[in-house]
């Protein structure tokens, strides 16, 4: 049964850089074994939000709660059960698939690192990788690495800023797949954000339709482009992006 | 503040994989101390013989000055370098968003800074006694604690770097190399600091290598090791490092609010 906390609150989340404000005054909650997509055009806050979660970046204004914690008053205690994995990082491209992901077993202290190191490459299907130099790999295979870096501890909320954004169809299908199963298997609790309808569709139970830094409207897919009068997400996506959206949203 | 010395270890290990993975990468470790080695023990020689009075002891001056100067420059780039390692390979991130506490990481690159200065000095320490007949034991008891002086000052112009760095982004790279000769015409590493101005005298003292160099000095022209220039040397070691701490969280408190941490990260 889902705990009564929920994993991660946001409250009243604002985020200015200089003169522009990238977050303004974001709240949301995120149940146990709850995936949430945040969703929005490029520039949204979508990153700057996760960033904020991760403890990468200070908050202008607003508190994050992690597991009924204060992020800024628990880190390191927080930062132990969540994991992140994105487009935009890489593991050291110098050594191998292995070392890497020894590495990180080893800094969110696995218990059996070799077991579990071998167990993730069989579910992501790249053990044949094991013994390759990580710069050598396709972006693919990189993210598929990212990604079992990202449960190597078996975190209890996962942060995934477009992580399928260089996967193939069928890589695409199984990594989501697998995060649908680990979500309801394990209870674990997903942070999503994408590009991709398909990716949105399937893998997140809620959505969060970000714009400008503010929601503009929340709930499952179906109901957020029900709302706006629009046959589906992408259409709504595009209506928002073109600016057609906007203020019927806002109203 | 609790400290966890498994995820120095781990982080440690990305390291050593580096090394063992690309022992070129050791070449400047040895390359660069090498050529300085031998550039300045020749010189030393030619002085030697064209040069008149008491110049023997000052052969050991200028080599013992060089390899002393490398113990302080390689501990600097350990930290330093290690962290530009986590830039370069945008690597960052996975380790800011994994549980490690600051003093853990800025801990596991001064000891990745210990080892290389470990390299470098045994070789130093071998071919400038074979070449040069320079027995750095001939420091005596000073030689140990003259060595962690300056492996500490070199840890924490280290940290004044990557805390640079981290808010200047990677245009300020080069400063990993360059901050260590900022202040090498004041460090006394050559020569005593009474050769310098009466009005940079004071501000060479603020340094803890210096009262180190002047004591080498003192130490090979014969006499006892003064234990008054490593007592300084300590006191002014222990301002630096609370200086380049507080400075170092300053600045990553800065780049974590204006997000400069994420761009330096990614970029
Ligand atoms: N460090 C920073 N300094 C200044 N502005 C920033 C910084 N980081 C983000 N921004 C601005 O904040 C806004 C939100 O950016 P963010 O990266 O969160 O968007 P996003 O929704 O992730 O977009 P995308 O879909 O392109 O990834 C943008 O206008 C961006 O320019
Ligand atoms: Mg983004």
């Amino acid at each position: 049964m889902p705990g009564t906390t929920p994993i991660l609150e946001a409250d009243r989340l604002v985020k200015t850089f200089g003169t522009s404000t990238a977050l303004d005054g974001l709240s949301f909650t995120l149940a146990e074994s709850e995936s949430l997509g945040l969703l929005g055009v490029n520039g949204a806050g979508k990153t700057t939000a996760m960033n904020l979660l991760l403890g990468l970046t200070t908050p202008t204004s607003g508190t994050i709660r992690i597991f009924g914690l204060d992020l800024w008053k628990h880190r390191i205690e927080i930062l132990r059960q969540v994991n992140f994995s994105s487009a935009y990082t890489a593991l050291p491209s110098n050594l191998l698939v292995w070392q890497n992901l020894n590495v990180f077993a080893k800094l969110y202290g696995v218990a059996r690192p070799k077991q579990r190191i071998e167990e993730l490459l069989e579910l992501l299907d790249i053990t044949h990788l094991r013994k390759s130099v990580t710069g050598t790999l396709s972006a693919g295979e990189s993210t598929r690495v990212n990604l079992a870096k990202a449960l190597l501890n078996k975190p209890r909320l996962l942060l995934l800023d477009e992580p399928t954004a260089s996967l193939d169809p069928d890589i695409a299908d199984r990594v989501r797949k697998l995060l649908r199963k680990l979500q309801h298997e394990n209870g674990l609790s997903i942070l999503y954000t994408s590009h991709n309808m398909r990716d949105i569709h399937e893998v997140c139970d809620r959505l969060i339709f970000l714009h400008g830094g503010k929601v503009l409207a929340e709930g499952t897919p179906d109901h957020i482009a029900e709302k706006f009068n629009r046959s589906s997400l992408e259409d709504l996506f595009i209506g928002v992006a073109r600016g057609e959206v906007d203020a019927i949203g806002l109203k | 503040m609790p400290f966890s010395i498994n995820t120095v270890h781990a982080l440690v290990l990305r390291y050593l994989y580096l090394y063992t993975r690309h022992p070129v990468r050791l070449v400047e470790l040895v390359f660069w101390p090498l050529v300085d080695l031998l550039v300045w023990g020749f010189l030393t020689t030619y002085l030697q013989r064209h040069g008149a009075g008491d110049f023997p002891s000052s052969i050991s001056f200028l080599i013992g000055g060089m390899i002393l100067w490398d113990v302080l420059f390689r501990s600097q780039q350990g930290v330093a370098i290690s962290f530009l390692e986590d830039v370069w390979t945008r690597n960052l991130l996975n380790v800011f968003v994994a549980p490690v506490r600051t003093a853990e990481y800025v801990g596991a690159t001064c000891v990745v800074g210990l080892l290389r200065v470990g390299v470098t000095l045994v070789i130093l320490t071998l071919v400038a006694a074979l070449a040069y007949q320079f027995h750095l034991t001939s420091l005596g008891l000073g030689l140990l604690p003259f060595l962690g002086n300056l492996i500490l000052f070199g840890w924490f112009l280290g940290m004044i770097s990557t805390a640079l760095i981290m808010r200047y982004g990677q245009a300020a790279e080069s400063l990993a190399w360059a901050i260590p000769f900022f202040i090498q015409p004041l460090a006394a590493v050559f020569y005593p600091v009474s050769v310098l101005p009466s009005w940079l005298q004071p501000i060479a003292l603020t340094l803890p290598c210096t009262p180190i160099f002047e004591g080498m000095r003192t130490v090979l022209s014969g006499h006892p090791v003064p234990w008054a220039n490593v007592q300084s040397a300590l006191v002014l070691n222990l301002v630096w490092g609370t200086l380049a701490a507080l400075f170092f969280a300053a600045n990553l408190r800065y780049v974590r609010k204006s997000g400069l941490l994420v761009k330096v990260a990614t970029q």
